[in-house]
C-alpha cells in the first residue's frame, strides 16, 4: 500500500518522553511513501496545529503514553479547528484503554491505535481514512 | 482495506539466534568453560557475582516502583506495600516534577499526579515520607533532570526530622545521558547537566556516604527497542563518560566508583538476560582496572538493580504477564541483581491496582523463599552454555562500545541524534519481526483470542480531583512561606551557577529548606544554562 503524496505530521504533545512508538510509526509511514515530519518531544497542541498548517499536512498523528490522551486530543482538535484546518485528520496512538475510545472519537480522533496492532494494519487504516490505498 | 498476511496458527521451532543476533550452538561443550577465566564469587573479575556468599548473606531488595496522585495517596500506598513485606521504597514522580515544571505551569496542567506523585516542594516531601523510618528504609528515586533537587528535598526532610544524613540509604537515578537518548525528561544542555551530576555525586559521597548518587540506566534504551547487548554497551559507554567527568574534576575513581550503581531491564530471553549481567560485571571490572587504574576491589564491583516487565508485557491476555515477570525475576536473580522491581501485570498500561501490585510483590517472595534459587551462589556458574554465552556477549558488548568510541564518543553520538536514530530503527525491526511472526509474543501474534480485547479486570482510576487538590496546596504554600528567604536562596544559587568551581548542591539544599519549588529552582538555572535542543532525526 502506498501513502505517496500524503504529508503526515507525527507529534508528541505533553511531557511524555516515550518517543519510540512515534519514531517507529514515522519510519514505517515513510517506508509506505508518505512525507513525514516529526516534531520531537514536549510540543503544545497549539504548536502542533501551527506546524500542521505551515507544513500543509493531510494528517496529524499524536503519540501519547502518559494517560493524558483524552485531554490532549481534545485540545489539539480544538487548535486545529481554530486554525481552520478541519480537513486535517487527527490520529492518536499509545497506551490507550479501549474504554476511552468513545471519548477520543468524541474529542476528534479519526483513528485510535495501540502497540499490539500490526504496523501494516495501522497504515492500512490510516490510508482508508485518508481515502487512498 | 488490505491487512497484513495472517500468521500460521503456531510458531515454528526455536531458531539458533538469540534476540541480540548471537548464533548459539545446538549443544554447548565442556571446552566452553575456563575455570580460571570465570573466577570465584566475590573476587575479580566478579563473573560469578560481587559477594562471596551470594544471597545467603542478604537477599536482594524487593523494590516496587510506586507513586501517583498527591503525596498523601502515595504515602498510603507505601505503607500498604511495606505492610506486605516490601523492603525498599521506589518513588515514581509525575512528569511535571521530572521535567522541572510546577503544578500550576501551563506545560504541566494535563499531567499533574498522572504517572507518578507530584513533588514540587519540601511540604510535599514531608507528607510523602510521613511515618516512614528513613533510617531503616532505603529509598530509590527515578529522577534525572531534577535529580539534584529531589535529592536535596530528601536531605531537607531528614534534616527537619533530625536524622543524621550519614544514615540515609537509597539511590537517585541522576543519569541524564540516557534521558537524551530514550526517556526524554532532559532539561538543560549536556555540559551543565554533566556538571550538576558530578556536583551531586561529589556532594553525596561526602554528606551521605551510604547513598548511591547515580544509577546509570540501560533499562530505557532497552525498553525503547535495543538488544540486551546494546543495552549494556550504551550504558557502560555513558558510565565511562561520567567517570571521565569526575576524573576531570580531580576525583579518585577508587573512591567514587564504590557508589556508582546501574539499572537494567530484564526481558524474556532467559539465558541472554542471565549472561548479560555476568558479562557486564566482568567487563566493567576489567575496564575500571585497565582504563582507569582502579585497584580497590570494592570500587570494581558492578552493583545493579533491575526491572522485570515493561515492553515485554502485552495488553492482550494480560494475566500471562504474571508468568513473564516470574521468569524474568528468576533471570535477574541468577544474574546476581542487588534489587529487583517486578512489574504488575497491568503496569505497562495503567497505574497498578492494589491487587495487581500485590501479585507483583508476591512473585518476588515466591522466587526468593519457595524456589530455593538463592540457596547457592551463582548456581549456573560453570554451565557449558552459560559460560559460552557470557563470553560471547562480553565480546559483542565490547564491539558496540568500540563503535561508539569510533563515532567520537557517547556524548557526540547523543548530541547528533545518532544513538536515538539507531534505537528507532532497531525498534522498527523488532516490531516487523513480531508482525511477521519471527519473534513470538504469546497472545499477541500467536495463540490469539478470536476477539482481541484488553481486559485487566479491575481498572485503576485516579481521583479526578487530584490535580486540583495538588494545585490548591501548592498555592497555599506559596502564600504562607517566607518569600524573602526564597528569593535570597535563589539569587545565591544563580550566582553559583555561573561559577564552575562551585558545587551547586549546598545552594539547592538551602533553596529547598526555604520552600523554593522545583519549578523555581529549575527556572533559575535555565536562565543561566538554557535548555537542551533535541536533535530531531529519524
Amino acid at each position: 500500500m502506498s501513502l505517496a503524496g500524503k504529508r503526515i505530521l507525527i507529534a508528541k504533545p505533553g511531557l511524555d518522553g516515550h518517543d519510540v512508538g512515534a519514531k517507529v510509526i514515522a519510519l514505517a509511514l515513510r517506508d509506505a511513501g508518505a512525507e513525514v515530519i516529526y516534531t520531537g518531544l514536549r510540543k503544545s497542541p497549539d504548536y502542533i496545529a501551527r506546524v500542521a498548517i505551515d507544513e500543509d499536512v493531510d494528517a496529524v498523528g499524536l503519540s501519547i503514553l502518559s494517560g493524558s490522551h483524552v485531554d490532549l486530543v481534545r485540545e489539539t482538535a480544538r487548535c486545529l479547528r481554530e486554525a481552520k484546518a478541519d480537513n486535517v485528520k487527527l490520529f492518536v496512538g499509545g497506551t490507550i484503554p479501549h474504554e476511552d475510545n468513545p471519548a477520543l472519537v468524541d474529542a476528534g480522533a479519526a483513528g485510535i491505535f495501540n502497540a499490539s496492532q500490526r504496523i501494516d494494519d495501522v497504515i492500512a487504516e490510516m490510508a482508508r481514512v485518508l481515502d487512498v490505498g | 482495506m488490505t491487512t497484513a498476511a495472517e500468521l500460521a496458527p503456531e510458531p515454528g521451532q526455536p531458531g539458533a539466534r538469540t534476540p541480540s543476533g548471537i548464533e548459539v550452538p545446538e549443544v554447548a561443550t565442556p571446552d566452553a568453560v575456563d575455570a580460571a577465566h570465570v573466577g570465584a564469587p566475590g573476587q575479580y573479575p566478579f563473573t560469578r557475582g560481587i559477594f562471596e556468599n551470594g544471597y545467603r548473606g542478604r537477599l536482594w531488595t524487593f523494590r516496587q516502583y510506586s507513586g501517583f496522585g498527591s503525596a498523601e495517596e502515595t504515602n498510603e500506598r507505601y505503607k500498604f506495600l511495606i505492610a506486605q513485606g516490601q523492603t525498599g521504597l521506589s518513588v515514581a514522580l509525575d512528569l511535571p516534577t521530572q521535567c522541572g515544571y510546577d503544578p500550576t505551569d501551563s506545560m504541566a496542567s494535563a499531567e499533574v499526579g498522572k504517572v507518578g506523585v507530584s513533588l514540587s516542594n519540601l511540604a510535599d516531601a514531608e507528607i510523602l515520607f510521613d511515618g516512614l523510618d528513613l533510617t531503616k528504609l532505603s529509598t530509590s528515586f527515578t529522577i534525572n533532570g531534577t535529580a539534584a533537587i529531589v535529592y536535596a528535598l530528601y536531605l531537607a526532610v531528614a534534616d527537619r526530622r533530625g536524622i543524621p544524613r550519614a544514615k540515609l540509604t537509597g539511590t537517585i537515578q541522576n543519569d541524564i545521558l540516557k534521558e537524551y537518548v530514550a526517556r526524554g525528561t532532559w532539561i538543560f544542555p549536556v555540559r551543565p547537566s554533566m556538571r550538576l551530576i558530578a556536583d551531586t555525586i561529589l556532594y553525596s559521597n561526602e554528606q551521605t556516604p551510604r547513598f548511591n548518587p547515580i544509577s546509570i540506566a540501560g533499562a530505557h534504551v532497552r525498553d525503547a527497542g535495543c538488544t540486551a547487548v546494546e543495552e549494556i554497551a550504551y550504558t557502560l559507554a555513558n558510565a565511562f563518560a561520567y567517570v571521565d567527568e569526575l576524573v576531570a574534576r580531580g576525583a579518585n575513581p577508587n573512591d567514587f566508583a564504590k557508589r556508582l550503581s546501574f539499572f537494567f531491564y530484564v526481558h524474556m530471553d532467559f539465558f541472554e538476560e542471565v549472561c548479560k549481567f555476568r558479562a557486564a560485571r566482568r567487563y566493567w571490572a576489567r575496564m575500571l582496572k585497565e582504563r582507569y587504574g582502579v585497584t580497590d576491589e570494592k570500587a570494581l564491583m558492578f552493583r545493579f538493580g533491575v526491572v522485570c516487565g515493561g515492553s515485554s508485557l502485552t495488553a492482550q491476555q494480560p494475566l500471562n504477564n504474571i508468568v513473564r515477570v516470574g521468569i524474568e525475576n528468576m533471570a535477574a536473580v541468577l544474574g546476581g541483581a542487588q534489587s529487583i522491581f517486578t512489574c504488575a501485570y497491568d503496569e505497562a498500561f495503567q497505574i497498578p491496582t492494589e491487587a495487581s501490585a500485590e501479585i507483583a510483590l508476591r512473585t518476588q517472595q515466591i522466587v526468593a523463599y519457595e524456589s530455593g534459587i538463592a540457596r547457592t551462589v551463582d548456581p549456573l556458574g560453570g554451565s557449558y552454555y552459560v559460560e559460552w554465552l557470557t563470553d560471547r556477549m562480553e565480546e559483542e558488548m565490547e564491539k558496540v562500545i568500540r563503535e561508539i568510541d569510533a563515532y567520537g564518543g557517547t556524548v557526540r553520538a547523543i548530541e547528533d541524534g545518532y544513538l536515538q536514530s539507531r534505537i528507532a530503527h532497531r525498534a522498527l525491526e523488532r516490531k516487523r519481526d513480531t508482525d511477521r511472526g519471527e519473534r513470538v509474543v504469546v497472545g499477541e501474534n500467536f495463540f490469539r483470542h478470536a476477539e482481541q480485547t484488553t481486559d485487566f479486570g479491575e481498572v485503576f482510576r485516579l481521583d479526578p480531583n487530584v490535580s486540583r487538590k495538588v494545585i490548591e496546596r501548592f498555592e497555599r504554600l506559596k502564600e504562607s512561606r517566607d518569600g524573602t528567604a526564597v528569593t535570597r536562596t535563589l539569587v545565591k544559587l544563580r550566582a553559583a551557577a555561573l561559577d564552575e568551581r562551585e558545587n551547586l548542591l549546598p545552594y539547592i539544599v538551602d533553596c529547598c529548606h526555604a520552600y523554593a519549588t522545583v519549578g523555581e529552582i529549575v527556572d533559575t538555572l535555565k536562565k543561566e544554562w538554557g535548555e537542551f535542543q533535541e536533535p530531531v532525526r529519524l
